[in-house]
C-alpha cells in the first residue's frame, strides 16, 4: 500500500480537459487505471449527502464501472437517495475508498494523456496545447 | 484555545525545493482562524455584520492555488473537523508529495493535482466555498525560472500569477464562497480590494514582519 491517500473518484470527478484547443467538452476524462488500491474511509452520510448534488452522478458510476464490474450503482440517482442507505454507502465507497496510484486520463474529445503518478494527475501542458485566453 | 499549527517535516520540503512555511503562511492560517472562530461569539455584530462566519457557511469544498508544503490546506480541514473536501493545485511535484506527506502526518485527505493554478478543474465553477491563494508576490525584475523562485518571484508587479488567476475568482466561487488572497503592500492593496465588481474585498488581518508589510484580503460575493 502506498503510504499517502492518492487520487479518488471523488478528484476524477471535477476534473476535466477542456482548457485544450478542440476539446469543447473534455468531460468526463476516461480513466485507464493501471495500479488500484481500496482503502477504508469512515462513512459519513451527511457528507455523502452534501457532496452528491455537486458531483456529476452520471460520469461516477459509468467511471466506477469502468474499473470495477462490482459496483453496484443504478443508472440514475434513485429518487429515494436521501434516505437509501445502502445507495449512500456505496457512493461513499466508490468515491471515498477507490485510489488510483497508476494510471491516466485521456481527453475524449482530443485523446490528449494526462498521466496519473504516484497517485497524483498531472493536468499541465504546453502553452500551445491550450485553447486560447478569451480576452475579458 | 487556538488550533494547533499542523504538523510538517523540514525533510519533506525536498532540500529547499518547496516553499517552507514561513510569516505569510501563518499569517493566511491566523486570517482564517479567527474567521472560523467568529462564530464562538455571536456578540460580535460588528464582524458579524460584515461577515458570516465560514462554519455557518457550511462550506464543502475547499481549494487551495499553490499549496507548496500542504500546512495551509491541511490546517483548514482539521479546523472545519475534516467534514470537507480539500483540493489543492500546484505546478511543482515536489511540493504536492509534500503536502500529501503533511497531509498524511495530521491525518487528513487532500486531493492533489499537479496543475497550472485551477487549470483542468473548471468543473469546481460555482462550487468553491472557500478558496485560498498563497501567491508569489514579491516583486521582481525578472519572471521565475526554477521552483523555488517560482514559489515567490511575482514578476515586475509581483502581480504576474495573481492577475492570472484574478479573473477567473469570481466564477469559481460558490454563492456563499469565501476567497483568501496574500499579498503585500507593494501589490497595490487598494486596487486588489476592487479587483470584481460581483466581489468585495477588506482587510482580514495585516503584519510587518522586517521588510515585508503583509496582508491577508478577504473577499465574498456582493
Amino acid at each position: 500500500m502506498t503510504p499517502f491517500q492518492t487520487m479518488r473518484l471523488l478528484t476524477h470527478n471535477f476534473l476535466s480537459s477542456g482548457f485544450l484547443k478542440n476539446a469543447p467538452t473534455g468531460y468526463p476524462l476516461k480513466l485507464n487505471a493501471i495500479k488500484i488500491e481500496t482503502k477504508e474511509a469512515d462513512f459519513d452520510e451527511k457528507f455523502i449527502k452534501n457532496m452528491i448534488p455537486k458531483i456529476n452522478y452520471e460520469c461516477l458510476k459509468s467511471t466506477a464501472l469502468g474499473i470495477d464490474s462490482n459496483v453496484h450503482l443504478p443508472d440514475a440517482l434513485p429518487e429515494d437517495w436521501e434516505s437509501n442507505e445502502a445507495f449512500l454507502k456505496e457512493v461513499h465507497r466508490v468515491l471515498m475508498c477507490v485510489e488510483i496510484v497508476e494510471g491516466e486520463l485521456q481527453c475524449p474529445d482530443t485523446g490528449r494523456i494526462f498521466p496519473i503518478r504516484d497517485g497524483i494527475p498531472n493536468m499541465l501542458v504546453q502553452e500551445e496545447e491550450k485553447m486560447d485566453e478569451q480576452p475579458e | 484555545m487556538s488550533l494547533p499549527t499542523p504538523q510538517y517535516k523540514l525533510s519533506a520540503l525536498r532540500n529547499g525545493e518547496v516553499y517552507e512555511p514561513a510569516e505569510d503562511t501563518f499569517l493566511l492560517i491566523d486570517a482564517i482562524e479567527k474567521d472560523i472562530k467568529v462564530g464562538v461569539f455571536p456578540t460580535n455584530l460588528e464582524i458579524g455584520r460584515i461577515f458570516q462566519d465560514i462554519r455557518s457557511r457550511q462550506p464543502q469544498i475547499v481549494l487551495e492555488i499553490g499549496c507548496g508544503s500542504g500546512v495551509v490546506s491541511t490546517f483548514v480541514n482539521q479546523a472545519l473537523h475534516r467534514k470537507v473536501v480539500s483540493i489543492a493545485t500546484d505546478v511543482n511535484a515536489k511540493a504536492l508529495e509534500c503536502s500529501l506527506e503533511t497531509a498524511r502526518m495530521n491525518g487528513v485527505n487532500l486531493e492533489v493535482i499537479r496543475s497550472d493554478l485551477d487549470q483542468g478543474l473548471q468543473r469546481l465553477q460555482g462550487k468553491v466555498d472557500l478558496l485560498l491563494f498563497n501567491p508569489p508576490y514579491v516583486p521582481t525584475s525578472e519572471e521565475a525560472k526554477s521552483n523555488i523562485e517560482r514559489c515567490w518571484a511575482g514578476g515586475p508587479s509581483g502581480r504576474s500569477t495573481l492577475d492570472r488567476l484574478l479573473p477567473r475568482v469570481p466564477d469559481l466561487l460558490s454563492p456563499k464562497g469565501v476567497f483568501y488572497l496574500v499579498a503585500l503592500h507593494a501589490n497595490d492593496i487598494p486596487s486588489l480590494l476592487r479587483f470584481s465588481d460581483h466581489l468585495k474585498g477588506n482587510v482580514s488581518m495585516e503584519r510587518r514582519c522586517g521588510i515585508e508589510h503583509l496582508y491577508i484580503l478577504r473577499f465574498v460575493r456582493i
